[in-house]
């Protein structure tokens, strides 16, 4: 069985919200699949319909082959969880909290001792074994976590937007961890909003408004055919430019970047001679026009973009 | 089921209590506070009434009736004034709550008619204390004037055949004080069990919903059986515990007669914990804070066990309706056991009744508890 996670036209409502809208996606062991998408997109209730806290309205989903609605024990046993808000008892101190879930996992015996020094050494918690978990620093408690959630050897492992609020260094430090726990051979479902993020992944789904908008592998998704060439544009008031560019021929998409434009075009070589001469005519400064490589992020609006046009055009 | 994880669940919750300054305090202060306020608090027996007295006659006689009111345990004579003003004084500033003025004629009268009057004042700001205050006095001083009349007039009072000149007014909530207590102590043990019962095990889901690691413990294997059981066992021991508290400090502190068998009350102790602990579990279940849940923790056990469980109002004195409602209140059926098994001795065979009212009621309360909470977060 190479495909570990299989969603199918998996939907979920809450009364009239359509959280998931149809979703279908597989995951193949060990990979990483990320979940890019903004906040309320339906990342985090799509993992948990897979962790069996949700039930799906209709459509399926299957962890290593068995359908979550139907038999969601069999599934939790195979399952690793860290969920979007840290739970861990703070109350209790690391160890005990390592202890409580290898009780409750059925670590065996002759490993548990074994196993709770290795999460130990992950965590990087040294010393602090015996703090009360509540008084850990946030990278601690994040890798605590991830200790917690893999003690049992879960075959998959759902990480809900683990790096928030972590400082960036204990961001990177985690990535290593999710990396060595693929390699392996741990299939990996991760949710993230940071876009750097994306790239750690082997592949990505871009979710957006309940929809899987797009999958594929970090380059894939960059050398979206759609986006045609990207430039780069710095210029004085690039709010008033966007207007401008916007709506002129030639351009497909234009959005602001910190202080600079990204412009998506048809034809890179006539662009580059147009846009300072069309922006000069109503009286904006070109500093610069250059072509770039597309991010993620340009894909990301890009294809976000599009999906809310095409709603409008289907509203009118 | 997985004994293993039932013991890690449990471990984990003594763990938690025994950090939680809350639940700690419920579980240790509440039951200590509730037996001294209210053993001490809910009693009709007064003693010790500072007395004060004006003796305006001071004869032998009067000096014997005040000499009986100073060797009484009700009163304590701590003032003796020698004009109305200055027992107007000792009672308006508090130091008494009694006047006790003996008549200048007292001796005459006591020989001349066989009957005395002797007035009494009473600061009435504490009503019940100064309607008991009152008659003890009565009492004492009728006492004094029976035995007087009787020492003069015995022997022709026996030989005319005369009924008694005064009798000892003796109503019978005068001497029922001290059985007062011992009436109220064993139904308080029950009141305490289920107060500490429901409060304590009503935080135990709404805690972990409260503080969001409920969803973290529903993605683990876990089953709703194993989880309810885990979090019930550490509550068992410490009601257990607490009820062992409560009844040594009953015999030992207050000295209420114990007849019984403890094996009796240890059984039927576990029958009750198990209602209680259902109760605050399943309302725990269902509301997901912990402020919220022990409010209606309080209302499912505090409420009708105060009330209507005999507690504190004899059920056969209820009217018809009332009493009626009682037969569902499952405390009913454990105070008339504790009560029963303290002062009568009553053994497992005389309680069935009230035993079957506590299987049914457990029963049931396992089944609603057991199917309250479910694994979703939905």
């Amino acid at each position: 069985m190479n495909e570990q996670i299989v969603a199918e036209k998996l939907v979920k409502r809450f009364g009239d919200f359509v959280a998931v809208d149809g979703v279908s996606f597989s995951v193949s062991r060990g990979e990483i699949m990320g979940f890019i998408g903004p906040n309320g997109a339906g990342k985090s209730t799509i993992i948990r319909i897979f962790c069996g806290l949700l039930r799906p309205t209709s459509g399926s989903a299957r962890i290593a082959g068995i359908d979550v609605a139907r038999d969601p024990e069999a599934v939790r046993q195979r399952i690793g969880y860290m969920s979007q808000k840290f739970s861990l008892y703070g109350d209790l101190t690391a160890e005990e909290n390592l202890r409580f879930f290898a009780r409750i996992y059925r670590v065996p015996r002759a490993e548990l001792e074994a196993r709770i020094r290795r999460a130990v050494e992950m965590a990087g918690l040294g010393g602090h074994t015996q703090a009360l978990v509540s008084t850990l620093a946030g990278g601690w408690k994040q890798r605590l976590a991830l200790g917690c959630a893999i003690l049992h050897r879960p075959a998959i492992l759902f990480l809900d937007e683990p790096t928030s609020g972590v400082d960036p260094q204990a961001r990177r430090r985690f990535w290593d961890l999710i990396h060595a726990t693929a390699a392996e051979g741990v299939t990996v479902l991760v949710s993230t909003h940071y876009m750097d993020e994306a790239e750690y992944c082997n592949r990505i789904a871009l979710i957006n408004q309940g929809r899987v908008v797009a999958v594929g592998s970090p380059r894939e998704l960059r050398r979206n055919p759609r986006l045609g060439d990207l430039l780069v544009i710095e210029c004085a008031d690039v709010g008033r430019a966007m207007g401008i560019l916007r709506s002129a021929p030639g351009v497909r998409e234009a959005a602001v970047f910190g202080n600079t434009l990204h412009v998506s075009v048809e034809d890179k070589a006539r662009a580059v001679a147009e846009i300072p001469r069309l922006l000069g005519a109503q009286g904006l400064e070109c500093r610069r026009v250059a072509p770039i490589e597309p991010t993620l992020e340009d894909s990301f609006v890009e294809l976000v973009g599009e999906r809310a046009e095409s709603k409008q055009g289907a509203r009118t | 089921m997985n004994p293993r994880r039932i013991l890690a669940i449990a471990r984990k919750e003594l763990i938690q209590v025994r950090r939680d300054p809350r639940s700690l305090a419920i579980a240790l202060l509440l039951p200590v506070m509730q037996m001294f306020l209210l053993g001490y608090g809910i009693s009709l027996d007064i003693a010790n009434i500072p007395t004060c007295v004006y003796d305006q006659e001071a004869s032998q006689h009067s000096q014997a009736l005040l000499a009986r009111f100073k060797s009484s345990r009700y009163f304590r004579v701590v003032k003796s004034v020698r004009d109305y003003g200055g027992l107007r004084r000792a009672i308006d500033g508090g130091e008494c709550q009694l006047g006790i003025v003996v008549p200048w004629n007292f001796s005459r009268q006591l020989t001349a008619l066989g009957k005395t009057s002797v007035q009494a004042i009473v600061d009435a700001t504490n009503d019940n204390t100064a309607t008991l205050a009152e008659g003890y006095a009565q009492s004492v001083v009728s006492a004094y004037a029976g035995d007087e009349v009787e020492l003069r007039f015995a022997g022709t009072a026996r030989r005319l055949g005369a009924p008694q000149p005064l009798a000892v007014d003796s109503r019978v909530w005068f001497n029922e004080d001290l059985a007062s207590r011992d009436f109220i102590i064993p139904g308080l043990v029950a009141m305490i069990m289920a107060l500490v019962g429901a409060l304590l095990t009503s935080l135990t889901l709404s805690r972990e919903w409260e503080r969001g690691t409920m969803e973290l413990l529903i993605s683990t294997p876990v089953t709703s059986m194993e989880l309810m059981i885990g979090k019930l066992l550490p509550y068992f021991a410490i009601g257990l515990a607490d009820a062992a508290f409560c009844v040594a400090l009953a015999v030992g502190w207050f000295g209420v007669p114990f007849r019984g068998q403890i094996g009796t009350l240890l059984l039927t102790t576990l029958l009750f914990l198990a209602v209680v602990l259902g109760i605050g579990y399943a309302i725990s279940a269902s509301i997901r804070s912990q402020i919220g849940a022990s409010q209606v923790a309080l209302l499912f056990t505090m409420l009708p066990t105060a009330m209507l469980s005999g507690f504190s109002f004899p059920i056969d004195q209820m009217p018809a309706v009332i009493r009626a409602v009682t037969f569902v209140v499952y405390a009913r059926y454990y105070v008339t056991i504790v009560k029963a098994v303290f002062l009568k001795g009553s053994g497992l065979a005389q309680l069935s009744f009230p035993i079957a009212g506590l299987l049914v009621y457990a029963a049931v309360i396992t089944l609603v508890a057991a199917r309250a909470f479910r694994k979703s977060i939905g």
